[in-house]
C-alpha cells in the first residue's frame, strides 16, 4: 500500500504562530487554556491552540474551494482510495427505473425524492428548504408522524396512505404523492443594541396529494446535510458521549443533553443514535441505507421492503431492480465513501478577530452543546478514522430546544423539541460549496445570526447572551463560526 | 513557424548553462507554450475528424444503406481517436470544464437510451424518447431543443455529444461477445425513421460547433481566448493545472471512474463506449493523452509530431530521479492499457487481472504526478471532483 503523499513540510505554507518561547508557555498553560477556551501570550494576546486549523485530526484537507466537502481522507490506503470511487460513482449517478440494461444502478421507487445522493447533498454538500412558494430545491424532504405515537421500536407512525415521508416524484405509472410548498411568516425582534432583526417561520402545506388529504400528522421539513467527517463522528467510543449526558442536570447549568437510543437493524437492538437531525441512526451504514429506501426507493438487506403504504394501488407489484436493489457490496462501498471524506481545515484559525469569537463562544455557552474537541476510537470502516483528534463542535447529544424549533415529531427518545447538537465543522463553507448559507433542520435560518436568534429551552440562556453582545462582538463570534 | 520560438528559447536558455537559476523559469514558461500548442492541435485533429464523420453521415442519411451506414460507424471510430487524447486537458481549470462547459454536450455518459430513441425489453421494442415521442413540444427535432434537453433532470439524460451518436449509430448493445447491431433500416422504414435521422444530423451539426469552440479557445496569435489567458497567467499556477488535469485523469476519473468500478459493479453496460464497444479505445487514448502532454509531443492523425519542451524536463532539471520515474511509468501504464483485450465488457469479467494492472499502472503514474509537481514546488490533488 505505497501511497507517495506530498511531504507535510510542503503542505500550504501556514502562518507561525510566534517563537518557540511562547508555544513553550502555551503548551505550559494547557489546563489554563482549555478551561478559557482559548490561549494568551505573554503579552495577553489571544494565541491560537496548537493543530487547531486540522479539524478532522489527521483526517483534515486543506482545500477551500467548491470540493472542500468531496475529497477522501488524506491516508486511505490504495484499496480503500478504489472503493471510495465506486461508493462515490454510487453517490453521484442516477439510480433508474427497471428494466434498464444498466443493472448495476436501477430499482428506482416507485416512489422517490431524488434519483441520486448527489442530487440533494450536491457536492457531498448541504441541502436548502424553497426560498419562496413554488420554488422546488433538492435536499428538501417532508417527514410525517402522527403525534404522540411510536411503534413498537420506537419509531415515528407515518401517515397510513403517505408514510413516514412524502416522496414528491415517482416512476411511470405513478403518481407523486403530494407537491409541498411553503410559507414564510416573518417574526420580529431586536438585540440588546436596539438594532433589529427578522426570523422566517416556515409553514408546510401540500397541494396535488393523490392519496387522499394528509390531516392529522405532525410535518417537519429536513433539509440534507453535508457529510464531511461522518466516519469519524462514527468511531467515537460510546462511553465518551454517554460521559457528556447529564438527563437531570445534576449540574444545574441549565443543559440536560442524553443519548438517543435507536433501533439498530443490524443488531437487533436499540443503540445509541448519532446520525440524522434526531441522532435517529446508529451507524453511517444505516444512515445511507435508510436515505436509500426513504429517498430513492432502493430496498437493500437493511430494508429489504419496498417502501409501500396501503394507499397507492400496485405499488409492491412495481418492477423492481432485484432483491435487495442496492447489494451489500455496493452499500458498503458507498457507506466507506460517505464514511472516509475528509473534513476541511479552519480557514482564519490565528486571525485575532476569529479568536476573539472563539472565546466567546465559550464564554456566552455556546461550547457547552457544541463541544470543541474530542477523540475517536477505533473504526470499523477505514484504519485512518481511528485515533484522531478531532473538532465537531457537537456533543452528538439531543437537547431541547424550545418551541420555536419544536416540529410535534417523536423519534425514539427524542421528543417533539428535543434535536441532535449538530456538527459545526465545515459551517464556513456551505456558501462555497452549496452557495447558499440557510441553517437548521429546516433550512429556515438565514445565516448564523438567525440559527442561534432560533435556539430557545436549553439554549436560551446563551442565546440571550448572544442577543446582549455589543455589535462588534457578535461580529467576532460570526467571523469565528465562519473559520469552521 | 510557431514551434520555433520556444525551440529557439530553450536552445539560448541552454547556452546560459545548465546551473543558471534562469533556466527552470524559462523551461516552465517553455512547457506551457508546448502543451498550449498540443492542446490546439489536438482538438483541431477533433475537429477535422468529426467534420468526416459528419460528411459520411450525411452521406449516409442522402443514400441509406448496409454500405454506407457502415463508413458513419468507420468514420466515429476514427473521430474518438483524437478526441481521446484531448482527455488529458480535463479537470485542470480549462475551457473543456466550464460550468456550462462543452463536456456535458460532447461526452457526457452514461446515455439514457430510452430518453432517446427505442429499446429492447422482453416483450420487444418499447417506443419510447425523443424521437418516438408525439409531444407537441418535442415536435421539431433541431439544435436548441437537443442543446435545451441534454442532462436536463441529470446526468443520466444524455440526449447530445459522440455517445448519442454511438448509440444512434449503433443502437443497444445487447450481445454478450460484439457491439449493438442497429439496421440501417431505423432510417428507411423504421417507425419514425426521418425523425431518427433529424436527430442524428442534429446532434452530428452539433458536435461541430462546439468542437469548434474548443479550437477557438486554444488558437495561438488571439487575444481574450483562453489560450492567451492559459500563458498570460503564472506559470506555477498554469502548471498545477496541468498537474492536477493529467494525474486526476490518471489516478481518479480513468483508473476508478471508467475503469476500476466496471471490474467491481461487473455490469456489461457500466463501460464508456458501450454501444460500439469501443472503450478499449477510449482507455487507451485516454493514457496516449497523459503521456502526450507528460513527454511534450503528440502525433496527428496525419502523422507529423508537434512536439517541444515537456513537462518531463522541466522536472528534470530539478530532480532527475523523479522525471525518471514519472517517465518509465508512463511507458508502464502504456504497455498495460494497451493490453487490455477487446471488447473491454467482456475483459472486465473475464481478464480481470489484466484490467486491474492496468488500474494499478494508472495510479502509479497518477501518484508520481502529485511527487513530480512537489519536485517544482507545486501542490497539486489528484482525486477526482465532484
Amino acid at each position: 500500500m505505497r501511497r507517495p503523499l506530498v511531504p507535510r513540510a510542503s503542505r500550504p505554507h501556514r502562518p507561525s504562530r510566534g517563537g518557540g518561547a511562547v508555544r513553550l508557555l502555551a503548551l505550559l498553560t494547557v489546563p489554563l487554556w482549555v478551561w478559557m477556551g482559548a490561549a494568551c501570550d505573554s503579552d495577553g494576546r489571544l494565541i491560537a491552540e496548537v493543530g487547531e486549523e486540522f479539524s478532522g485530526g489527521e483526517v483534515t484537507v486543506f482545500n477551500s474551494g467548491e470540493n472542500a466537502f468531496g475529497l477522501p481522507a488524506p491516508q486511505l490506503s490504495r484499496e480503500e482510495e478504489r472503493f471510495f470511487g465506486v461508493g462515490n460513482s454510487f453517490f453521484n449517478q442516477n439510480w433508474v427505473q427497471s428494466p434498464a440494461s444498466t443493472t448495476a444502478r436501477d430499482g428506482l421507487g416507485p416512489f422517490f425524492n431524488a434519483r441520486s445522493c448527489a442530487a440533494c447533498h450536491f457536492k457531498d454538500g448541504r441541502g436548502r428548504a424553497p426560498e419562496f412558494d413554488g420554488e422546488r430545491p433538492t435536499g428538501w424532504i417532508i417527514r410525517l408522524g402522527v403525534p404522540g405515537q411510536v411503534d413498537a421500536f420506537g419509531s415515528p407512525v407515518g401517515d397510513p396512505s403517505y408514510g413516514t415521508q412524502i416522496q414528491d416524484a415517482a416512476i411511470l405509472g405513478f403518481d407523486p404523492e403530494a407537491t409541498p410548498v411553503i410559507r414564510y411568516e416573518e417574526i420580529t425582534g431586536t438585540f440588546a443594541d436596539g438594532t433589529s432583526y427578522s426570523l422566517r417561520k416556515p409553514l408546510v402545506q401540500f397541494e396535488d396529494t393523490a392519496y387522499g388529504p394528509i390531516t392529522g400528522v405532525s410535518v417537519s421539513a429536513r433539509v440534507a446535510n453535508h457529510l464531511s467527517g461522518l466516519g469519524l463522528l462514527d468511531a467515537v467510543p460510546e462511553a465518551d458521549l454517554l460521559a457528556r449526558e447529564d438527563p437531570n442536570d445534576r449540574d444545574g447549568d441549565g443543559i440536560s443533553g442524553r443519548a438517543n437510543r435507536v433501533w439498530s437493524v443490524a443488531q437487533q437492538q436499540h443503540v445509541i443514535g448519532r446520525f440524522g437531525w434526531k441522532a435517529e441512526q446508529p451507524t453511517v451504514r444505516q444512515q445511507v441505507a435508510s436515505a436509500f429506501h426513504g429517498d430513492m426507493g432502493l430496498t437493500s438487506s437493511l430494508f429489504s421492503e419496498e417502501n409501500c403504504t396501503e394507499a397507492p394501488a400496485g405499488c409492491n407489484e412495481a418492477p423492481n431492480g432485484g432483491s435487495p436493489e442496492i447489494v451489500d457490496d455496493a452499500l458498503t462501498h458507498t457507506t466507506l465513501y460517505a464514511s472516509t471524506l475528509a473534513v476541511p481545515a479552519r480557514r482564519d484559525w490565528d486571525d485575532p478577530q476569529v479568536l476573539r469569537g472563539k472565546n466567546l463562544f465559550t464564554a456566552i455557552g455556546c461550547a457547552s452543546c457544541h463541544i470543541p474537541e474530542m477523540r475517536t476510537g477505533t473504526s470499523t470502516v477505514a484504519d485512518a478514522l481511528s485515533g484522531q483528534t478531532i473538532r465537531p463542535y457537537t456533543d452528538l447529544l439531543l437537547h431541547d430546544m424550545g418551541d420555536g424549533l419544536a416540529d410535534d415529531l417523536a423519534t425514539f427518545d427524542a421528543s417533539g423539541s428535543e434535536w441532535r447538537t449538530p456538527p459545526l465543522w465545515g459551517l464556513g463553507l456551505f456558501e462555497t460549496v452549496n452557495g447558499h448559507m440557510t441553517l437548521l433542520h429546516d433550512g429556515r435560518a438565514r445565516g448564523v445570526v438567525e440559527a442561534i436568534l432560533w435556539h430557545g429551552g436549553e439554549a436560551e440562556a446563551a442565546r440571550e447572551q448572544f442577543r446582549e453582545l455589543p455589535r462588534d462582538e457578535r461580529d467576532d463570534l460570526v467571523r469565528f463560526l465562519h473559520s469552521l | 513557424m510557431r514551434y520555433v520560438l520556444p525551440l529557439l528559447a530553450f536552445v539560448f536558455a541552454g547556452f546560459l548553462g545548465a546551473c543558471d537559476s534562469n533556466n527552470i523559469e524559462t523551461l516552465k514558461a517553455d512547457s506551457l507554450e508546448t502543451y498550449a500548442t498540443i492542446v490546439h492541435a489536438s482538438y483541431e485533429d477533433s475537429y477535422d475528424a468529426a467534420v468526416e464523420l459528419d460528411q459520411a453521415i450525411d452521406a449516409f442519411l442522402a443514400s441509406p444503406s448496409a454500405t454506407s451506414f457502415e463508413a458513419a460507424k468507420t468514420a466515429w471510430l476514427a473521430a474518438r481517436e483524437p478526441y481521446g487524447q484531448t482527455e488529458a486537458y480535463r479537470f485542470a481549470n480549462g475551457p473543456i470544464d466550464d460550468a456550462d462547459g462543452p463536456e456535458g454536450l460532447l461526452n457526457a455518459w452514461p446515455m439514457d437510451e430510452s430518453y432517446v430513441d427505442y429499446v429492447m425489453d422482453e416483450s420487444g421494442i418499447v417506443f419510447t424518447g425523443i424521437i418516438n415521442s408525439d409531444d407537441p413540444s418535442l415536435a421539431t427535432i433541431d439544435a436548441a431543443l437537443l442543446e435545451g434537453l441534454n442532462e436536463q433532470g441529470g446526468e443520466e439524460n444524455v440526449s447530445i455529444g459522440y455517445h448519442a451518436i454511438e448509440f444512434l449509430l449503433w443502437g443497444q448493445d445487447l450481445s454478450e461477445t460484439g457491439p449493438g447491431n442497429r439496421p440501417f433500416t431505423d432510417y428507411t422504414t423504421q417507425v419514425n425513421a426521418n425523425r431518427r435521422a433529424d436527430y442524428l444530423r442534429v446532434v452530428s451539426d452539433l458536435l461541430l460547433v462546439h468542437l469548434g469552440e474548443l479550437v477557438d479557445e486554444w488558437a495561438p496569435g488571439q487575444s481574450g481566448n483562453y489560450r492567451a489567458t492559459f500563458l498570460a497567467q503564472d506559470p506555477d499556477q498554469a502548471l498545477a493545472d496541468v498537474f492536477t488535469g493529467i494525474g486526476t485523469l490518471a489516478k481518479s476519473e480513468l483508473a476508478v471512474e471508467r475503469m476500476f468500478v466496471a471490474v467491481n459493479n461487473q455490469d456489461q453496460e457500466d463501460e464508456h463506449s458501450c454501444f460500439a464497444d469501443n472503450t478499449d479505445r477510449d482507455i487507451v487514448t485516454n493514457a496516449q493523452g497523459i503521456a502526450n502532454v507528460w513527454r511534450g509531443s503528440y502525433t496527428r492523425t496525419d502523422g507529423s509530431v508537434v512536439s517541444g519542451t515537456s513537462l518531463a524536463d522541466v522536472v528534470a532539471e530539478e530532480d532527475g530521479d523523479v522525471a525518471g520515474t514519472v517517465n518509465s511509468n508512463t511507458s508502464a501504464a502504456l504497455t498495460a492499457v494497451n493490453a487490455i483485450p477487446d471488447p473491454f465488457d467482456r475483459a472486465i469479467i473475464n481478464q480481470q487481472t489484466v484490467v486491474l494492472d492496468a488500474v494499478d499502472a494508472l495510479q502509479d503514474l497518477g501518484d508520481s504526478f502529485v511527487t513530480a509537481a512537489a519536485a517544482i514546488d507545486i501542490i497539486i490533488n489528484n482525486e477526482l471532483p465532484d
